[in-house]
């Protein structure tokens, strides 16, 4: 009973019969447990599938009904009076996408820092509350930033907004057209409201999101080739440059992303803080501003149906967009080299 | 092979204690991991010098900025005074280097400094949220009515000690549970499916979920608004909210979820299935075990998202100051909804109700985020020193009960499996 022999027992039996050295059909029996269980389990993945497709069927079939009676006017069209037949997105979307790119604008830089500061500069014992600190701004909800940027911010950046556009007026974005800076009686009031506030609170929304994603990307660059660097002469800024920021570039590029989307499906936050109107507002500091989803808050009450089925065209539009952004946030993240890990 | 077949090995089968070669972990005073991965090394070292100069520069900074504000510009306003001050430090700062060291170390210098100003910039900001929303709304949630009333005897001149959000509380806790009643057992099916049973189905499940995570919260509101009240005709209710919620938050979770449960370590299912276990009793007793705390993060952080959001209830819930138990029939609000429509009034003390609302709101999303970090944010299998305690006190008991077992039945071990095997092939 010994190793050996049963070794040995085995190349016989292999030996004598050659021909039986081929794969076998190996076949696996389920006992009436697991084969309730794969059923229930494939059941809530289909249950799953088509509760979403559902929803994505629904918008795209009503939402259709409008953009075929809109014709291409439907996205160069700025007015939205569905009932009377003139009805487009191009100021709504302009809006969505004007405060979106200010939020990521603004909030880049931030998240990059902080990310930066929790992974590379704070000290030790501090990172995990830090950490936990970001995490939990990620989680505040957007009702808040909105109250927030409706009663404290507003009062606080009028000067600032009145200062870029006294200073930097001459680039197109920033004029004020109403707002003549010689003007010793110029009211500041026609800086509030405006896309850049709703920016910036979108901003403060989405930093801590990103932060987070890049800090965890960060926090994975390979300990040999910091110390290398540093071993080889590298001051801290310049081990940063050359090994944290392109091994997380993925990651950077996918969190700056992830924070796009949620940029543009923001709602609340916006709506509290804009005054809507229905022109392309090219210039970010002046009143008024719009998005799609507070064009849907904000119609959505008194629609008819026609109404509702070109709210719903909208919606669509943004969940396209936000999903392109987030299924490109996904591929960019898995493909760095972080990513493969994360 | 059986444990007895050399000689050695049979000695020590009769040596009481000394049968099994099973590690226990702990048992010789290390309990880590031999292979565990390297850890990062502080290698910041702050010298005197770095101090001395960022308190000089700041010190300049300071001191140069008010001598601008009082004798050379007309600026005003404490911001343009902190922006001011803060490229002065900055300037300070590298003429201060570049006395000593080269442009490499000044370029290091500022780098550092513009980090650290990032990161206090967006953790003040974000401070400034939170204090002032607890600030705003101390006046209403500091009077006792404020929990227990609803805001139907309230009106907008009413002063703060008449009504309290406790309906909307009420509401809140209601909508929440029902989602999390359909989310829950559904999305960790979902989830267990994408990750147990791989298939080209399941790749098209995966990619749908995960699209849907983009879905528009707004955009689930008005999905149901258009389905379940005009649709098929029934009223705005806390029920047709929960439906809203539950559209958000099932992406969410299932695709958390599916990435905890795609990182339990495969050995540890093979190992169950190996002992002959059916692939259903492993999952309950191997898979979810092993991933529960990051599982229950996944469902806590969804749950905090359903509860913070406003627009899915906004089209749905419909706005009332009365108790709503009902979940089924009348309006019934949400504390985000309420904190909502009360700051649009233009009455303080509405105002005021509304950021009481929001405060206790924050703090209830708190709450949740700190239950899921304590008992979440481990990987799979990662146990808590408690855990690893107890996992450690039940390998011993296991020992000394095979050490007790032995010497009673010592035949036992000797039971010829294989000849039998043997035989037969022959």
């Amino acid at each position: 009973m010994s190793g050996p022999n049963i070794l040995e027992a085995l190349d016989v039996s292999d030996g004598s019969r050659p021909q039986d050295d081929s794969p076998r059909q190996l076949t696996t029996v389920r006992g009436p447990s697991d084969t309730v269980f794969r059923v229930a389990a494939h059941g809530g993945g289909v249950l799953v599938l088509s509760i979403m497709t559902l929803v994505g069927l629904f918008l795209a079939v009503r939402g259709a009904e409008a953009i075929a009676s809109a014709g291409p006017s439907f996205l160069t069209e700025q007015d939205w009076e569905p009932n009377s037949g003139r009805f487009g997105i191009a100021a709504v979307l302009f809006g969505t996408v004007a405060i979106a790119l200010i939020a990521i604008v603004v909030a880049l830089p931030l998240a990059v820092g902080t990310a930066t500061y929790i992974s590379e500069y704070a000290p030790l014992g501090l990172r995990p509350l830090l950490v936990g600190i970001v995490d939990l701004m990620a989680a505040i909800p957007s009702v808040v930033y909105g109250l927030w940027g409706m009663f404290w911010l507003e009062g606080a950046i009028l000067p600032v907004a009145q200062w870029i556009s006294t200073y930097f007026g001459w680039i197109p974005i920033f004029n004020v057209p109403n707002f003549n800076p010689g003007d010793p009686l110029a009211t500041p009031t026609v800086f509030t409201a405006s896309a850049f506030l709703a920016g910036l609170v979108v901003a403060m929304m989405v930093a801590p999101v990103a932060a987070s994603i890049m800090r965890e990307v960060f926090a994975q660059a390979p300990i040999g080739e910091r110390e290398g660097a540093l071993a080889l002469g590298s001051t801290k800024w310049g081990m940063i440059r050359s090994v944290v920021y392109p091994f997380g570039m993925g990651g950077m590029i996918g969190g700056a992303m992830l924070g796009l989307g949620r940029a543009l499906g923001e709602t609340i936050a916006v709506y509290l803080v804009i005054s809507p109107v229905f022109v392309i507002q090219p210039h970010i500091l002046q009143t008024g501003s719009n998005s799609i989803s507070s064009l849907i808050a904000l119609r959505y009450g008194e629609a008819s149906p026609f109404e509702l089925s070109a709210l719903m065209a909208a919606g669509l539009v943004l969940f396209l967009i936000t999903m392109l952004v987030n299924f490109g946030a996904g591929i960019i993240i898995q493909r760095s080299r972080s990513g493969a890990a994360s | 092979m059986t444990i007895t077949d050399t000689p050695r090995a049979q000695r020590r089968a009769q040596r009481p204690g000394r049968i099994t070669r099973t590690a226990v972990p702990g048992r010789d005073g290390r309990s880590s991991h031999p292979t565990r991965p390297e850890t990062r090394r502080n290698l910041a070292r702050i010298r005197r010098d770095d101090v001395l100069r960022v308190v000089g520069a700041a010190a300049a900074a300071v001191a140069g900025t008010a001598w601008l504000f009082a004798q050379v510009f007309p600026f005003e306003g404490p911001l343009t005074f902190v922006v001011i001050a803060y490229l002065l430090f900055v300037g300070f700062f590298v003429v201060l280097i570049s006395f000593d060291d080269n442009r490499v170390t000044v370029i290091d210098r500022v780098a550092a400094v513009v980090m650290h100003s990032l990161a206090v910039v967006l953790i003040l900001a974000l401070a400034v949220v939170i204090v002032f929303t607890l600030g705003r709304g101390s006046e209403a949630f500091l009077n006792w009515n404020f929990w227990v009333q609803d805001l139907s005897l309230a009106g907008p001149l009413d002063p703060m000690t008449v009504g309290g959000m406790a309906h909307a509380a009420i509401g809140t806790l209601i909508m929440i549970s029902i989602s999390l009643a359909i989310a829950i057992p559904l999305g960790l099916l979902c989830a267990v499916f994408l990750a147990e049973f791989p298939s080209p189905f399941a790749r098209i499940v995966r990619t749908v979920v995960e699209a849907m995570t983009a879905l528009p919260s707004i955009v689930c509101g008005l999905f149901i608004y258009a389905t379940y009240i005009l649709l098929f005709g029934f009223d705005k209710s806390g029920f047709a909210a929960s439906l809203a919620i539950t559209i958000m938050i099932l992406p969410i979770i299932i695709r958390s979820a599916d990435v905890v449960l795609r990182l339990v370590p495969g050995t540890l299912k093979e190992a169950s299935l190996a002992l002959g276990t059916s692939q259903w009793r492993t999952i309950w007793h191997v898979v979810l075990p092993t991933s529960k705390s990051g599982l229950m993060t996944a469902i806590i952080l969804g749950t905090a998202r359903g509860i913070g959001e406003t627009s899915p209830v906004l089209l749905t819930a419909g706005y009332t100051t009365y108790y709503n138990l009902n979940p089924f029939s009348g309006p019934m609000v949400s504390l985000p909804f309420a904190t909502f429509t009360l700051v649009k009034s233009p009455e303080p003390s509405q105002i005021a109700r509304g950021f009481g609302a929001a405060a206790v709101l924050m703090v209830l999303v708190f709450v949740l985020f700190l239950v899921a970090r304590i008992i979440g944010g481990k990987g799979a299998g990662v146990l808590s020193p408690g855990g690893q305690a107890r996992a450690r006190a039940a390998s011993l008991r296991d020992a000394v009960r095979f050490d007790q077992r032995v010497p009673t039945t010592p035949d036992r071990l000797d039971v010829p499996a294989i000849p039998d095997d043997q035989e037969v092939t022959r």
